[in-house]
């Protein structure tokens, strides 16, 4: 702090700035210019608001739960093998968990990261390709769990 | 006992009350640099004086230079918002004992805006999101011959919305207005509260559907910085969440 303290003597070093020569200014971000978004007129972030609270009521029954049953009730975590996945997936009731599991916390997970990088990418460009890489994730982790739920085979060799 | 009393009374007004107060101002003057740097200028101040007779002292009597804005000095105009020690409050509002004036006290312009010299800003942006609500009464069919008359339970629906006094002090906290700045900002927000919920205003439609975009209320993360900033004690964060849930309410 009291090294920025002294008075202004840097001035003098880069440009020889004076009245009919200020320093440019660092523009405001909202300013109104020709790359400024068009206002939206959809409901995308209404949902995406609503799906959040949604989605995590669910997620607190649906992983605590899950948390429960694999590491605390029944000898915890050592119980845990393919024949123990193998059992478990026999009944659909416990698919369909997993399943809803799976779709909500990705789906949960990436709208926040959603928001997470709209707030803090300064770019555009970075904006757009840490999202396309957050889309590119999430899609291919949803769909290969689907598959291996829909798919599963206890007698696989 | 009396005589103690006046004793007393007389030794503390022989007692100076003035003390000495550090202010340390951050200073931006494009005609000479552009770097920001910060400079420290020992005030003698009475304690119960207000930031802003700081800056007056400093201004008036040390450097001329200062910039800065107030016009009414009473926490009225709403021209004089400022980062002091790190929060946003207006300087006529602040006074010196309240916040530590043994170690110095810093100055700053409020954030996410342009500084254009010292502590002034460019507000047109802030300016720009308000005008975009439509802050104005709009109704529809023939004027009526009188008043437009309203109970005061429907004034007290929005009546802690129509205290604002366009500082930026919240929009100027609010780190997502920070970021890119698109946000439209607590400020617009309540500004648009005000009328939306104002039983004699018929654009309450029109003003919610602005407010649906992508930068509009969604991306208010409720972080309570709005609230702590709001020199008028308006409890912005909860206009928001009410913003929000007409929004829900209106679709479902």
């Amino acid at each position: 702090m009291s090294a920025e303290t002294t008075p202004a003597a840097a001035g003098t070093v880069d440009a020889p700035y004076g009245v009919d020569n200020p320093a440019p200014v660092i523009e405001a971000p909202r300013k109104r210019t020709k790359k400024t978004p068009k206002s939206t007129r959809t409901n995308f972030e209404l949902y995406g608001w609503l799906f959040m609270r949604l989605s995590g009521i669910v997620l607190v029954v649906l992983v605590l739960g899950h948390l429960l049953i694999q590491l605390v009730l029944d000898g915890g975590v050592s119980k845990v093998g393919f024949a123990f996945v193998a059992g478990r997936w026999a009944s659909p009731f416990w698919q369909a968990w997993d399943l809803i599991m799976l779709w909500l916390a990705m789906l949960h997970g990436a709208n926040g990261l959603r928001t997470v990088i709209n707030d803090y990418a300064e770019r555009d460009t970075t904006r757009f390709w840490l999202k396309m890489l957050l889309y590119t994730a999430t899609v291919f982790t949803v769909l290969l769990g689907s598959l291996v739920i829909f798919t599963f085979d206890p007698n696989i060799r | 006992m009396s005589t103690a009393t006046l004793d007393k009374v007389e030794a503390e007004s022989k007692a100076s009350p003035y003390i000495k107060v550090t202010f340390r101002i951050r200073r931006f003057n494009p005609e000479v640099s552009a770097e920001a740097t910060w400079q420290d200028f020992e005030v003698d101040i009475d304690p119960k004086e207000r930031v802003l007779d700081g800056l007056h002292k400093i201004k008036w009597d040390m450097d001329g230079t200062l910039t800065f804005r107030r016009s009414c000095a009473h926490g009225i105009c709403g021209s004089d918002a400022m980062r002091i020690n790190g929060r946003n409050r207006l300087a006529c509002k602040t006074l010196i004992k309240d916040i530590n004036p043994a170690k110095p006290i810093t100055i700053e312009p409020i954030k996410g805006l342009t500084v254009l010299k010292d502590l002034v800003v460019d507000m047109e942006p802030f300016f720009q999101a308000y005008r975009d609500v439509m802050p104005f009464l709009i109704t529809k069919g023939n004027e009526p011959t009188r008043e437009r008359l309203q109970s005061a339970e429907d004034r007290e629906r929005f009546d802690d919305t129509t205290k604002c006094i366009l500082c930026a002090a919240c929009t100027s906290s609010c780190p997502v207005f920070w970021n890119d700045g698109q946000y439209f900002g607590p400020a617009a927000i309540v500004n648009a509260h005000r009328f939306i919920f104002d039983s004699r205003d018929e654009a309450g439609e029109q003003r919610l559907e602005i407010l649906n975009d992508k930068d509009g209320v969604w991306r208010c993360r409720t972080t309570f910085n709005c609230t702590d900033a709001c020199p008028r004690g308006i409890e912005v964060t909860k206009a928001i969440q009410e913003v929000k849930r007409a929004l829900i309410t209106r679709r479902f």
